[in-house]
């Protein structure tokens, strides 16, 4: 085993011949220099994650301390201030309240779709491949290019866009889809995502039932279970790892929603209505998106954010190991 | 009973296929949408009737959308690509030699940065986009590829991909090489990753769509020089100054390559998530 040029020293051999014990520096380079190669692969990215991730995170939060309009460097320190009037804002709650209502509609019409489309393709003869690339594709469209066919296309308020005039030919009037007078900006949003994501947790879910061995499903059949009672006791249970991963993508992608939100909903020249707006879009319209630039509170939304997803990894994490143990006993 | 049974089961397939094609149907239209309207005229997209094929397809939509000075649809093509490539690149390139170097070994090290890793992967980048732009404008680098591409390009999706990955690699195919003398440098680069180009492939897909598609990162650090396609048709839908039947031209020639690459690549991409399993 050669060591690279410039690190020569007869590596493990020549302390031990000696009688020695290694010096640090040697200890610290490991056995066959294998820390020094660890360090030199993981570099590169540790160090990135520190300058573009950690370290601006921790920034954020000694800001989120202080006042910082307009600028990176804090000017006045107050404490909690920041946090507790976002706590405290109706409209940092109510994007809160946006996201809760966004997860729990497209959270569980995903996973429910994504499973409905995995389970009509799978053990398919003809045309398996083509169907899976007709439901996958959309996954490569940008939210921004879907967002502008939902807009002017489909759910347009005014009075052209397919849904309004198929609304017409069946007799009722146009529905203002976009507007905020209704709830129907959630209908745009919601098939939107759909259509964009379905085919990518399909794909997930495939290949979790590929991994179910096909003994489990003849064990069962002999038993003379079939249909909804082999979905309910054999498939549903052994795909319970993968589902747990699909939801939890699922959730934290919806907690990440600003896309089509912004590109659905947004007004002539980056004006933002003040009905659907989820945390980031909220955040960003706060601290960035407006005249006066606030750091500070930017920050402290920035700390209540990854707080809550933290807290939603934690408990994901903890009820699958339950699962888990329960399934063990 | 068995001939009923045959029946019904062969009832169901047709009935499983008639549901797959409308399924397919309603995935394909807005497809379909985009094309109608690239092709069309103005008239025709905010016609009250929805009708279905235009009157006549208009081929010069995409002419006039190039020549069109409000909108630079070509420098934004441009600055998208340069991205998407550049970024995909240095992303695999830093998520490899991690992921292996996380794989192969178990020390402390190892295991806290295995940890960060997946704690970086539930705190997604989206949700820290403004301590990142804070400090990607303290570094001067509004407006620069710089400050488009290296921000993002450092993956703890990428990087937990390849190391699950890597740890159903067979050591023995490295122990050899290292035997012959290699050092695990050259052993990575001439060994491992000529071996590994089926995830390498998923995740550079999943990462350039990523890249390509990326919205928010770009609106916030691109300003004239650097506008990627995705925020100038963005901005172009929201301006006054909008063509229906140009922006659509914009949205055909920005999303035929990412289908295109798409294309190409699914079979890595089902065969990545396959054998890497998110389980």
């Amino acid at each position: 085993m050669s060591a690279p040029a410039g690190t020569r020293g007869g590596p493990g051999i020549a302390p031990l011949a000696a009688g020695r014990r290694p010096t640090w520096g040697r200890r610290l380079r490991g056995r066959q220099d294998r820390n020094l190669w660890f360090g030199l692969f993981v570099l590169p990215f540790l160090a990135g994650l520190l300058v573009f991730v950690y370290v601006p995170i921790a920034w954020s939060a000694y800001l989120s301390f202080f006042e910082a309009r307009a600028t990176v460097t804090p000017t006045k320190f107050v404490g909690w201030a920041n946090y507790s009037y976002l706590l405290s804002d109706p409209e940092f709650r109510s994007s809160l309240l946006v996201f809760v209502a966004f997860a729990v509609l497209i959270v569980p019409l995903t996973y429910v779709c994504s499973l409905g489309l995995a389970l009509l393709l799978s053990g398919l003869r003809v045309a398996q491949a083509f169907f899976r690339s007709v439901f996958f594709i959309p996954t490569a469209v940008s939210y921004v290019i879907a967002a502008m066919i939902w807009r002017i296309s489909f759910f347009n308020g005014g009075r052209f866009g397919l849904i309004n005039s198929m609304l017409r030919q069946l007799g009722g009037s146009n529905i203002d889809w976009l507007g905020g007078a209704n709830y129907g900006y959630w209908v745009a949003l919601v098939s939107l995502r759909l259509w964009l994501q379905v085919g990518f947790y399909m794909i997930l879910l495939i290949a979790g039932l590929n991994r179910i061995p096909q003994e489990t499903y003849e064990a069962a059949a002999i038993d003379g279970a079939a249909g909804w009672r082999l979905l309910r006791y054999i498939t549903l249970p052994q795909l319970r790892a993968t589902s747990a991963a699909v939801l939890m993508l699922l959730l934290i992608n919806a907690f990440q929603a600003f896309d089509e939100f912004w590109n659905l909903l947004s007004g002539v020249n980056g004006t933002y209505p003040p009905y659907g707006r989820p945390p980031l879009v909220h955040l960003f319209v706060i601290s960035l998106g407006g005249s006066n630039q606030d750091l500070g509170l930017g920050g402290a939304g920035t700390m209540i954010l990854t707080a809550i997803i933290v807290v939603f990894g934690v408990a994901q994490n903890w009820l699958t190991n339950r699962g888990v143990e329960r399934d063990e006993r | 009973m068995r001939a009923v049974r045959g029946r019904s089961a062969r009832v169901l397939v047709v009935v499983r296929y008639i549901v797959l094609a409308v399924l397919a149907v309603l995935f394909l239209m807005p497809f379909y949408v985009i094309v109608r309207n690239a092709f069309a005229s103005s008239r025709l997209i905010a016609a009250a009737q929805w009708q279905w094929l235009p009157d006549q397809w208009n081929l010069d939509n995409i002419t006039q959308l190039f020549t069109n000075s409000d909108v630079e649809m070509g420098a934004s093509l441009w600055h998208s690509a340069v991205m998407a490539v550049v970024q995909t690149g240095l992303t695999v390139v830093v998520a490899l030699l991690a992921g292996y170097a996380l794989a192969r070994n178990t020390h402390r090290a190892a295991r806290i940065l295995s940890a960060l890793t997946i704690f970086t992967l539930m705190v997604p980048a989206a949700v820290t986009f403004i301590p990142t732009f804070v400090m990607t404008s303290a570094l001067g680098w509004i407006d620069t590829f710089r400050g488009l591409i290296v921000p993002g390009m450092f993956s703890a999706f990428a990087t937990y991909m390849f190391r699950q990955s890597f740890l159903g690699f067979p050591k023995e195919l490295e122990e050899a090489a290292l035997i012959d003398g290699a050092n695990p440098w050259r052993t990575f680069w001439q060994v491992v990753v000529p071996n590994s180009m089926g995830i390498i492939g998923a995740v550079g897909t999943i990462i350039f769509i990523g890249s390509w598609n990326a919205f928010l990162w770009p609106m916030l650090v691109t300003r004239n020089g650097t506008r990627t396609v995705q925020v100038t048709l963005s901005q172009f839908m929201t301006s006054q100054l909008v063509n229906y039947p140009e922006l659509f031209a914009g949205a055909l020639v920005a999303v035929i390559p990412v289908l295109l690459v798409f294309l190409f690549l699914q079979r890595f991409l089902v065969q990545g998530v396959e054998t890497t399993g998110l389980r």
